[in-house]
């Protein structure tokens, strides 16, 4: 056992980064994608579907996401389905972003005001074509700063994927540590990694929050 | 002339509150109408019951030969045949002046391209706003905003033109210039209602006026009825109006 840390440990937590990266990407396009069709279902007309896409999203968002994904991982195993780490990682995390993202859009998809949509329907528009003319670039608007806000929640969530061996930022320092015994420089290094991403996002968002701000006091 | 709008003992209820108590009207081809009364009266739900913005209780609304009660109306037909101005304007703010107008013909009547923008740009001379075309709603004063909304409403070529209290958020001058482009559309031969606060415009340029009192048509005649009451309700409204 070669103690001290180096450079090479150092890449190795690099690279755990940009997985860490490559599954909030995931998470987020896929749960993004998932998280729209959750807010249409909230929106819709149909009083069965609102209620059964409720039920969905209280459950997940009453669950821990580690439960998630461990539901997923060894749950799912049973069944003889073979659950790459990566996979199971990424299904859990999109599951996850589907309910909240689905609940944020929803609510700025309300906040539009009722009387834009009347407007829309009295010219004679569908249903279809005011919520994607009308309704949902504004809404896209009020979004923004929420949705980046969220993101910087899924980037820290990743980290949990480190439980079923999938070799992100988090697990890659396990490792490291594993073999040097410095928890605090190593875990250390690795929360600067994390802070090092999700800073920026959080200034991002607050920069997008303001600017909305100001263009809602002149309208 | 041809009745185009014609309401028959027309009942509406909010919960327990009934705000139409079995009214009714008719409104031929070409004729402005006016509904005047006080807040609480009814008169802006009649109005928007007229396009099915609100739904009767019971009684029948007749628009261009449609059956506006009827289970299986063509809600989308209605309302390109109806247009409607609201107090608040309701212009689409992320789009400019003449996306906000062509936005309706593109998608229901698939007007294209140079021919949507002509179409804008009548509809904008209309109301006086050609200069305006690519400005966004915020950029302009209420009164150029509710012209705006005016221009979105012609560019459908409705058969008759609602308008909810069109001018009660404007100050008196730009009141004067929102007036100026409804007078000249009435004298265009555009059938219209509205709903208004100012008596005067309502005197000069209703062929005929209603007065709603408690859910009810409380008076009716010509613009020449301002100036001599029959029933002393309206007299008092009046009284205090001026």
């Amino acid at each position: 056992m070669n103690g001290g840390f180096s450079l090479y440990y150092f890449y190795y937590l690099l690279e755990g980064m940009g997985w860490t990266v490559v599954l909030s990407a995931l998470a987020f396009v896929v749960g993004g994608a998932a998280g729209f069709i959750v807010m249409l279902a909230r929106i819709s007309r149909s009083a069965a579907l609102r209620r059964l896409v409720f039920v969905y999203v209280q459950i997940v968002q009453g669950t821990p996401l580690l439960i998630i994904l461990f539901v997923v991982y060894f749950g799912l195993g049973i069944f003889g389905v073979e659950m790459p780490p990566l996979f199971a990682a990424g299904l859990s995390l999109m599951i996850y972003c589907s309910a909240f993202l689905g609940e944020i859009w929803r609510g700025c998809v309300e906040a539009v005001p009722r009387t834009q949509t009347e407007a829309a329907e009295c010219l004679a528009l569908t249903r279809w074509q005011t919520l994607r003319d009308v309704v949902l670039p504004q809404a896209a608007r009020i979004a923004t700063p929420p949705t980046v806000g969220f993101l910087v929640q899924v980037l820290k969530s990743t980290s949990l994927a480190s439980v079923v061996g999938f070799v992100e930022l988090t697990r890659a320092a396990q490792v490291i540590n594993n073999s040097t015994f410095q928890p605090f420089l190593i875990f250390g290094i690795a929360g600067l990694l994390y802070f090092a991403l999700c800073y920026p996002l959080s200034i991002w968002s607050r920069a997008l929050e303001r600017r909305l701000n100001v263009s809602r006091r002149q309208a | 002339m041809s009745v185009v709008v014609k309401l028959e003992d027309v009942h509406k209820s909010f919960g327990l509150v009934e705000v139409l108590r079995g009214v009714s009207f008719e409104v031929s081809a070409g004729e402005v109408v006016a509904i005047i009364g006080r807040s609480g009266s009814g008169k802006s739900t009649a109005l928007r019951c007229i396009n099915r913005l609100e739904k009767i209780q019971s009684g029948s609304i007749e628009v261009c030969g449609r059956r506006v009660e009827a289970p299986d109306l063509d809600l989308r037909a209605l309302r390109q045949d109806v247009g409607i101005v609201f107090q608040s304007y309701n212009l689409f703010p992320h789009l400019t002046v003449e996306e906000n107008i062509v936005l309706a013909p593109r998608r229901v009547k698939n007007v294209k391209g140079a021919e949507a923008h002509a179409l804008a740009r009548t509809a904008l001379e209309q109301v006086g706003l050609s200069d305006k075309i690519d400005a966004y709603p915020e950029q302009l004063s209420g009164g150029q905003q509710q012209r705006v909304a005016i221009a979105r409403s012609l560019a459908m070529s409705p058969k008759v033109m609602l308008f909810d209290e069109v001018t009660s958020a404007l100050d008196p001058e730009l009141t004067g210039e929102v007036l100026r482009v409804m007078e000249k559309l009435a004298k265009g031969g555009m059938t219209m209602i509205m709903v208004t606060h100012e008596m005067g415009f309502a005197r000069r340029a209703a062929d005929r006026v209603i007065y709603m009192h408690t859910g009810k048509v409380w008076e009716t005649g010509t613009g020449a009825m301002l100036g001599s009451p029959q029933t002393p309700e309206l007299k008092n409204f009046l009284a205090n109006e001026l």
